[in-house]
Order: C-alpha cells, then sequence, then structure tokens
C-alpha cells in the first residue's frame, strides 16, 4: 500500500504542480522579479492543506491506514542546512525549476526538463563528497 | 498607479496549492509518507552503489519512486487537457540550475517540497530557516542576472 500511496499522492502533487504554474520556469521567475506574487498561494494553499493533516491525523490515529508509523521531517540546524539552501536558490533562480516541477515538466511533455534532472541527478552524486 | 501583484489572477495559483496539499496529505495519512521530491535524485544512485544512502533512505526507495512515477503521470494527466508544456529558458541555464539546486538541495536535505510544504507543515524550525534562505538567494540571484542580462 505504500507503493500506492506514493503514487496517488504523487498524481496528485503532479497536477496541482502542473495546473498552479509552478512547471513553467518563466512563472517562477516573474514570481522572483516580483513581478507576479501568485507562487505565495501556491505555497499557502499547499501548506495550509498538508499542515491539517500532519497536525490532525495524528492525533485521529496511532497509525497509517495501512498499519506505518507517521513519518517526520527532521533536519539539523548546522551549516549543511544554511550553505545547502542557498545553494538551492542560486540554482532555483537559474533554472527556474525545483525537483518537483522538473518531475511533473517532463510528464506534461516538456523535454527541456530533461537537462535540469541531468543536472539534479548530477548535483547528488557531487553531495556526496560534501559529506 | 496600483501596482498589480497578481495579473494572472489567484485562483489557478491558489487551486493548485491545495491539490498539492491533498496529495501530501493522502499519502501521509495513507501510509505515512511525509513526502519531498528531491530525495530521489539521491536513492536513484544507490543502484550503482548501496553505500550511497544510509539505511532509512535505502528503506524509502520504493515509495520515492513510485512518488516520482506518480507527480510525472499528474503532469501528464494536466497535458491531456492542457496541451504540452514548454520553456524559453535556455538548455544551459536548465542544467547548471540543476545541478547547483540538485546538490544544494540535498546537502540541506529539503527542497521547496520538502522544507517548503512538508517541514513548514511539521512545524520545523529548521525548515522555516531553509525556506527563507532559499527564497531570499533566488530573489537576489535572479534579479541580479536579469541586470547583468542573462
Amino acid at each position: 500500500m505504500k507503493a500506492l500511496a506514493a503514487l496517488i499522492g504523487g498524481l496528485l502533487f503532479g497536477i496541482g504542480l502542473a495546473l498552479s504554474g509552478m512547471i513553467v520556469p518563466e512563472v517562477i521567475l516573474s514570481f522572483l522579479y516580483l513581478e507576479d506574487l501568485g507562487l505565495l498561494f501556491v505555497l499557502g494553499g499547499a501548506v495550509v492543506v498538508t499542515l491539517l493533516f500532519y497536525q490532525l491525523v495524528p492525533r485521529l490515529r496511532k497509525k497509517s491506514l495501512d498499519g506505518h508509523e507517521f513519518g517526520t521531517k527532521r533536519v539539523s540546524i548546522d551549516k549543511r542546512l544554511v550553505f545547502g539552501s542557498a545553494l538551492f536558490g542560486v540554482g532555483w533562480a537559474l533554472s527556474g525549476v525545483c525537483p518537483g516541477p522538473a518531475l511533473a515538466g517532463l510528464g506534461a511533455g516538456n523535454f527541456a526538463m530533461g537537462f535540469v534532472l541531468v543536472g539534479m541527478l548530477a548535483g547528488a552524486y557531487v553531495e556526496k563528497f560534501f559529506r | 498607479m496600483v501596482v498589480e501583484l497578481f495579473p494572472l489572477g489567484i485562483w489557478h495559483y491558489l487551486i493548485g496549492g491545495l491539490i498539492i496539499g491533498l496529495g501530501m496529505g493522502i499519502a501521509y495519512l495513507m501510509s505515512g509518507i511525509v513526502a519531498g521530491a528531491s530525495s530521489l535524485f539521491t536513492v536513484l544512485w544507490s543502484f550503482v552503489d548501496k553505500k550511497f544512502c544510509n539505511k532509512d533512505m535505502l528503506a524509502s526507495r520504493d515509495w520515492r519512486i513510485y512518488l516520482a512515477i506518480g507527480t510525472v503521470l499528474g503532469g501528464f494527466v494536466f497535458m491531456l487537457f492542457s496541451g504540452a508544456s514548454s520553456t524559453q529558458i535556455e538548455w544551459w541555464r536548465l542544467l547548471l540550475g540543476g545541478f547547483i539546486a540538485g546538490l544544494g538541495a540535498r546537502m540541506a536535505n529539503g527542497c521547496t517540497s520538502g522544507h517548503g510544504i512538508c517541514g513548514l507543515s511539521s512545524l520545523q524550525l529548521s525548515s522555516l530557516i531553509s525556506v527563507v534562505i532559499f527564497l531570499v538567494v533566488a530573489l537576489i540571484t535572479a534579479n541580479v542576472l536579469r541586470m547583468v542580462g542573462v
């Protein structure tokens, strides 16, 4: 069921990313140029719904529907977090694409996203040397 | 003159965001999945070298791949209704930007979805710090690049 949950979650994730324009680099750049602040509604809408699930569901049930522990997102605050986030910001501004939209954009027929995905794979490989 | 903050309106942005949240929420409710997208690129390397990931990461490999397949399919479903997506951004910017963002996201242990959505929704201070840093750096980078004519 974990696979099915990931597939359904990913499907909605991809549809939402496409519908909101996140898969179009020009939309991201117009946000970063402060010409269209609509992306704040994408982040806001996504966080409000996710927050409700993350905060309410564990109060109502001990385990997920298929009996798994609920995952948590825990990352320590250190130099890697600060430096990595800054690098991510530079890369995101250069291409106008972040990881989820690279995948959804490819699915939506934008094969140029292949460049982004190859770049991200290479970046994830090189990260090994910074551990 | 009033500055137009939302020249394309807000509804497609808001509805898209709500659907993204619903996807995240359903994966969590169904199977406890807290899903960011960027880990995919690290777990894929574990096919080449198992030591690439720690044990927890390796255990999540299968569902992270299904999540990615779902995300691609979501884009495909959108294309069926709205036509293919495209961009005018030069290939070297996509490649180099992807490389830098991929390296940075894996160093920071999360990207726009991992820190921006999952982390903030988990009320994690580290994610708030990450989001503020990458937003500010991206704003500066994009505008500096435009100023120098890239």
